[in-house]
């Protein structure tokens, strides 16, 4: 585990109550770490400071100093402070030792109430059919910091509406505040600087330029920090209500990258999926293409029941078909990068009760350089540590098709991989019996004399460990398909049958088994995987050549 | 004793048969202040600056010399002259006698500066409407490139600057400096936040420059050619030099006239310079350094101390015209633009005029100067066209003050003061403007509503 360098720490003095916070840190955040919210709009963290939105005007003083000598200058006993006149913006100071705010003063107050009023002169006030009410920056504050009525009686600006910036994002210049946001993630996190202000003034417009669309694969990042509803998302736009929705931490399973996310559900049905920061791993993006995979719940190909034969059977009688398969010996058993590190545990002890050979097929993919890498599953990484593998993944199956037509392997225990995709043609699935735990009725599945239902990764909980060599956990979110099982359940059954001893698949039990076997896990138990995900130890598999270039927090180890 | 002009930087280009060629700007000593000032030390350059006590001609009147030494020269990073010629200002029109009439004076003071500050290339912003002084401008630099005033080894000092031409969009904004450096760079307009992005540190392409004022260049040259002690002997102590007042409005004679610092008063410059009101007219109020600075009504009182503890109290006719006197009074010098209004005005309609402009001409970047000068503009077009409420008139003045000292830029104060200063001043007469039209009565000869 990797202990993170403590930043020291300075005084910063907030309506006369002195607290520590960190030296140099943006005055906006270091207030949010000792618990003060500041309001603002157009500040992002992640972002550069523009300082056009003036909600997060302050007063600043600092201890003054005689100009001849450099002391300090005394009042009472003690320094006396230099407020400046004019309140400055919070989001574009930093803190520096002896600073001074003042967050509850009348002209804080003053300056607030007057930014809130001016934000809403040309706004809709369209609340009941915006969706963003609820999450709505602009509706909290005026809420929080306004006056609470408006003495504006002339025309409001009418812009344009529902405009289609591009294939995924829909924009309602009347209800943008112009603090720029999505302008400079376009400019500076996608490098597609494709938005832009045109017109002067209030008449400020948001738009595209002329010829070119929104369309990057990080676009829905715009909807996510747009503080009002100028910019939502056309797939979720009028679906559902935002405080209808149970949120559930999550990991995107779009690559090794292992991208934090929150995923939105309500009876059963996920909404959407949005990122959730997470400053070692993906700041506070996402790929559109991640949030996509909610899809793969309610797809035509799920695997949703059991099958035995081609016919649908109740899972009881499947999995004793599969004991039955798998303890005729001369087993091979696919894993996947897509199994939680528990899954793949139980796979381990399956292939070692069975003296089995296990393979970890690789996923393959281009990556972007931000957060889709070249590893298109989340938890290679996981089989490693785990034990089921050794070395890197395989990019085929044809030591394993090779096994199979010597007679070497005559049954065959396949999770989540397509295997037709990997070299094991039909002449040769013909001369094995396969038992298939998968997602989707592929030709897999239609070659397996049984099929189990697995769950996706918003119906079941686990860990994964991303290229950082980081553990991540993830929770169910919705419940799978009506008379299925967790994978772990189905796996500790698969695996009872072969050793004659009931397996357990409790979390607790098998972390102690990964604690125990694994010197990189141990000490490690699901409760001491915060919320930012643990790196461990992956030096033992260094010379490993992992397909991972660079991402947005990622660098490959460089070979001496 | 009657006000007298003291023509300085105007001296030339008022003699008959002046032109624009370097011909006959050399026949008038022109140059001579680079040769002298090649042959000191840039930093000596400095020095003379600022002993001159000269303070910038674009407004605010910031010490030049001053401004020269926050240029950050630690960073390693090349140092930027940019000249602004974006003069924009309503009721402002002095930087354009220079640059039609005699642009060697400002040349040869951007080389002069560009020689101090050690810039080797300078911009000459220049508002966009100005296309033929443009033209003059640029056909002035092949001259003095031709004569090795400018370009490569200037008079074999083995120092080279190049100056390029620049023309503005045609935007207000883009003459605050740090709008004119985001405009120079090709992008929109937008001011910068100050900290971090001061120019003398992070200005144009993030590298330190200098950004100073078309007339400012034009009296660094006289600097030179004075001696910075000779130079602060013009004018008087703590704002030397010349101060060319463009008055326009309801005067007898509209004009430009050049005046030592503190060397005359309103009065003077009004009725004796400029003659006085129109015939069967009285003044009512006068603008007096450009549209953003605070109106000032005839009739008032000013009672202050002046910087140096002397105590006044004067009417509008006995201010001093220098920096600090009218400072004193409450408003600004400015760009010396003074705009008079006479009886004839209606005040209410002076006011939103000067707002529709703001509203016209900020950049939205900021909330409180975007939304809130388009408020005070829809405010008083209303009042003006008959829809006005009592309540109106403390409402302007409170979206002023929402706005004044909240913003990213000096626009703010530009949208907040005219409303600032006149609401208290004239609120009796903006009543009477709002209850005349809900009464129908007729308004300027004509029946409003």
């Amino acid at each position: 585990m990797v202990t993170d360098n403590k930043p020291s720490l300075v005084a910063l003095n907030v309506d006369g109550v002195e607290y520590q916070v960190s030296a140099g840190a943006n005055l906006v955040d270091a207030l949010a770490s000792i618990g003060k919210e500041v309001p603002h709009y157009c500040y992002h963290p992640k972002l550069t400071v523009a300082g056009n939105c003036r909600m997060c005007l302050v007063e600043l003083g600092s201890p003054l100093r005689d100009r001849a000598t450099n002391e300090l200058v005394m009042e009472n006993g003690k320094p006396k402070i230099g407020w400046q006149p004019k309140p400055a913006i919070a989001c574009a100071t930093n803190v520096s030792p002896g600073l001074h705010v003042r967050l509850d003063s009348p002209t804080v107050k003053a300056c607030r109430e007057g930014v809130t009023e001016m934000l809403l002169l040309n706004h809709p006030l369209d609340c009941p059919i915006c969706d963003q009410a609820g999450e709505c920056k602009l509706q909290e504050f005026s809420a929080e910091y306004g006056r609470g009525y408006s003495r504006y009686v002339d025309e409001k600006n009418a812009k344009p509406k529902h405009t289609k910036l591009g294939p995924r994002v829909t924009l309602d210049d009347e209800r943008c505040i112009l603090c720029s946001r999505c302008v400079r993630f376009c400019n500076e996190v996608a490098k597609d600087p494709v938005l832009g202000f045109v017109n002067r003034g209030s008449y400020n417009t948001l738009t595209c330029f002329p010829g070119r669309e929104l369309t990057n694969n990080y676009s829905l990042n715009t909807v996510d920090i747009c503080p009002v509803g100028a910019l939502t998302s056309t797939d979720f736009r009028f679906k559902m209500r935002v405080w209808f929705l149970k949120q559930t931490s999550s990991i995107c399973t779009e690559s090794s990258t292992g991208v934090n996310t929150t995923v939105w559900s309500r009876e059963g049905k996920i909404y959407r999926i949005t990122p959730r920061r997470n400053d070692a791993v993906n700041d506070t993006w996402m790929s559109d293409s991640g949030r996509e995979i909610l899809r793969e719940v309610d797809a035509a190909h799920r695997i949703t029941a059991p099958q035995v034969r081609g016919a649908a059977a109740d899972l009881e009688s499947a999995l004793t078909t599969a004991g039955e398969i798998l303890r005729a010996g001369a087993v091979g058993v696919v894993g996947s990068g897509h199994q939680t590190i528990e899954e793949q545990r139980l796979l381990t002890h399956f292939a070692q009760a069975t003296q089995a050979k296990a393979y970890v097929p690789a996923r393959a993919g281009s990556a972007d350089g931000l957060l889709i890498s070249e590893d298109r599953t989340p938890n290679f990484r996981g089989a490693l540590l785990a034990g089921l593998t050794n070395r890197a993944a395989d990019r085929d199956l044809s030591a394993l098709k090779a096994d199979i037509d010597a007679g070497r392997v005559r049954t065959l225990l396949v999770c989540r991989e397509d295997v037709t995709t990997l070299g094991l043609d039909a002449t040769t699935l013909a001369k094995v019996r396969m038992v298939y735990l998968g997602l989707h009725n592929d030709a897999t599945a239609k070659a397996a004399e049984v099929v189990l239902p697995a769950l996706s990764v918003f119906e079941r909980s686990g860990h994964f460990v991303n290229c950082q060599f980081r553990v991540q956990s993830f929770v169910r979110a919705i419940p799978g398909p009506i008379g299925t099982l967790p994978d772990v359940a189905i796996l500790a059954r698969l695996l009872g049958s072969v050793t004659g001893q009931p397996a357990a698949f409790d979390a607790d039990s098998l972390w102690k088994d990964l604690a125990a076997k694994q010197p990189a896990l141990a000490d490690l138990s699901p409760s001491k995987v915060p919320s930012e995900g643990v790196i461990v130890d992956g030096s033992a598999w260094a010379n490993l050549s992992f397909p991972e270039g660079k991402l947005l927090k990622f660098a490959p180890a460089t070979k001496a | 004793m009657p006000a007298v002009e003291r023509p300085l930087i105007y001296a030339n280009l008022r003699q008959p048969g002046y032109t624009v060629d370097i011909d006959c700007y050399l026949r008038h000593g022109g140059y001579d202040a680079l040769k002298k000032a090649v042959a000191m030390k840039p930093e000596d350059v400095c020095k003379e600056v600022e002993t001159s006590g000269l303070r910038g001609r674009g407004g605010a009147g910031f010490p030049t010399g001053m401004k020269w030494k926050f240029l950050d020269r630690k960073s390693g990073k090349p140092a930027y002259l940019v000249v602004n010629a974006d003069e924009s200002e309503p009721g402002t029109y002095k930087d354009r006698q220079i640059i039609y009439k005699d642009p060697h004076q400002m040349l040869e003071g951007i080389a002069i500066t560009a020689w101090a500050i050690q810039a080797k290339q300078a911009f000459i912003y220049i508002r966009g409407e100005f296309q033929h002084g443009a033209k003059i401008l640029e056909r002035a630099i092949v001259e003095a490139k031709a004569k090795n005033f400018l370009g490569q080894n200037i008079l074999g000092s083995n120092y080279s600057c190049e100056v390029v031409v620049h023309r503005g969009g045609g935007c207000y904004v883009c003459g605050e400096e740090t709008g004119l450096i985001e405009s120079l760079e090709g992008k929109r307009g937008y001011p910068r936040i100050k900290p971090p992005y001061f120019p003398a540190v992070l200005g144009l392409y993030n590298c330190p420059t200098i950004v100073n004022n078309a007339e400012t260049m034009a009296q660094v040259k006289h600097v030179l050619a004075f001696g910075g002690a000779e130079f602060a002997k013009i004018g008087i102590p703590g704002d030397s030099g010349t101060h060319i007042w463009g008055v326009s409005g309801l005067v007898k004679r509209p004009g430009l006239y050049e005046i030592e610092a503190g060397k005359a008063t309103f009065g003077e410059l009004l009725y004796d310079l400029c003659g006085g009101p129109l015939d069967g007219r009285k003044f009512k109020a006068i603008i007096p350094g450009g549209s953003s600075t605070k109106i000032l009504k005839f009739g008032e009182r000013f009672k202050g101390k002046l910087p140096n503890g002397t105590e006044f109290d004067w009417a509008l006719e006995d201010i001093p015209l220098d920096s600090n006197s009218i400072a004193a009074c409450g408003t600004g010098l400015g760009t010396g633009g003074t705009i008079a209004l006479d009886d004839s005005v209606e005040m209410i309609q002076a006011l939103s005029n000067l707002n529709a402009f703001y509203a016209h001409e900020t950049c939205g970047q900021c909330t409180p100067c975007r939304e809130g000068s388009l408020w005070l503009s829809r405010v008083s077009k209303r009042i003006t066209t008959g829809g006005g409420m009592e309540t109106d008139v403390p409402l302007l003045l409170d979206i002023a003050n929402q706005v004044a000292g909240r913003t990213i830029c000096a626009h703010g104060e530009a949208v907040a003061w005219p409303v600032q200063s006149a609401v208290p001043k004239f609120k009796d007469e903006y009543l009477e403007s709002i209850r005349r039209r809900q009464r129908g009565e007729e308004v300027n000869g004509l029946r409003l509503i």
